[in-house]
């Protein structure tokens, strides 16, 4: 019940959201079809910790700070690639060890190096991820340690047991 | 309006030079991923382009646009791995783990 | 109660918010140019895929951020807000489906040095 209570509070600020319109007739469309779609989510099954990770907003908002800021570094470097009128890059592929447990915070840390531009996974297994780099130094196993460590938090909500090394 | 302009240009051209890629493009997958970035920029464009002409009601268009590109690059990945669109992209828990989708 | 409303108004007028959000545009296209010409230029697919993602990120993220500053109301900033969030869950999401599609292809990437470094390691040789 809760969950059906988060996804129909969820659909509320959406549809407020995207209308503009607060006339009674409108208002009244949108809660028809606000019902319609709990309706649907619930015959489908859609309603359980899994599929409502709203305990999990304020972790991943404290994570975008730092993916921002990998995010910045990144682009300038393969800007810089880019830009040089000799092409100096090395591509390399390396298996990244993750200790991300849920599929969620999986799903966190392989979208976050996807997203950094210079790596892209390119296979998720059970505990390891393929990673193809634009450069060898920069996709080293270890340059991945303390991402893994942040979306773990973020995704798991609990540190992950090894520490990355101190650099 | 002059820096708006530039952006937009900006999109333009870098549109332009996507299309090349895609009819070059060597393989299947460049093309696929020619069409996906031209995609996110038409996303884009739109979203620009109405503020240019001071409609903002084009956001909408560009919101659907964004989600409508999305379906598209995994369905054309899709019919070129399987041929067929009738096979479920989520393995039944019986078969040994292979790669993810 | 007049210095919230001054500090409101300076806030919300016009010519900064709009000159920022103006250069955040102009930044935003002109890295859809250099990664498209990254895309043009890299040698092979699994490295256009980096290039094809500065667009997802830089040039699409500060775009979307320069047209929140122009906007004129706040509707308007959040549906741009679901815009940018469907480009960041989409985009290293359909990314990763091209890679893995094209990796189990069997396409093979290019491994070790390419160009001035490959003709360097050649000259030692």
């Amino acid at each position: 019940m809760l969950y059906v209570m988060g996804l129909a509070t969820a659909l509320t600020l959406l549809w407020l959201g995207m209308s503009g319109i607060y006339e009674p007739v409108v208002l009244s469309l949108g809660v028809i079809s606000i019902a319609i779609t709990v309706i649907l989510a619930t015959r489908l099954g859609l309603k359980d910790r899994e599929t409502s990770p709203y305990h999990r907003i304020i972790p991943f908002l404290l994570y975008t700070p730092y993916l921002i800021k990998e995010i910045l570094k990144a682009n300038l470097t393969v800007i810089k690639a880019v830009l040089k009128p000799d092409m100096d890059i090395q591509p390399t592929m390396v298996k990244v060890k993750t200790t991300c447990r849920s599929d969620l915070a999986k799903v966190i840390f392989a979208n976050s190096i996807t997203l950094t531009p210079g790596t892209v996974t390119l296979r998720v297994d059970d505990d390891s991820m393929l990673v193809h780099g634009l450069y060898e130094a920069d996709a080293q196993p270890e340059a991945f340690e303390e991402m893994d460590r942040r979306s773990s938090l973020a995704g798991d909500g609990r540190p992950s047991k090894e520490k990355g090394t101190s650099k | 309006m002059t820096l708006l302009s530039v952006a937009a240009v900006g999109i333009f051209v870098s549109i332009a030079l996507l299309l090349i890629r895609l009819f070059v493009g060597p393989s299947l997958y460049d093309r696929v991923l020619a069409v996906n970035s031209v995609g996110t920029k038409i996303v884009v464009l739109l979203a620009l382009v109405g503020f240019m002409m001071g409609r903002p009601d084009f956001l909408d268009i560009a919101l659907l646009y964004a989600l409508i590109n999305f379906v598209t690059t995994i369905a054309i990945l899709k019919f070129f791995r399987y041929r067929s669109f009738q096979i479920s992209l989520i393995k039944p828990e019986v078969e040994p783990k292979g790669e993810a989708e | 109660m007049e210095f919230f409303n001054d500090v409101i108004g300076v806030i919300t007028a016009p010519g900064w918010r709009h000159f920022v959000g103006a250069l955040l545009c102009a930044i935003g296209g002109v890295s859809t140019v250099i990664a498209a010409a990254g895309v043009l230029r890299f040698p092979d697919f699994y490295t256009r895929l980096h290039a094809a993602s500065v667009t997802d990120t830089l040039g699409a993220l500060t775009l979307i951020l320069g047209m929140a500053f122009l906007a004129p109301g706040l509707l308007i900033v959040f549906k741009l807000i679901l815009i940018g969030l469907f480009l960041v869950l989409t985009g290293p999401t359909s990314a990763h489906a091209i890679a893995n599609a094209a990796y189990t292809a069997g396409l093979e990437p290019i491994i070790g040095k390419i160009g001035l470094q490959k003709a360097k390691e050649e000259d030692e040789a």
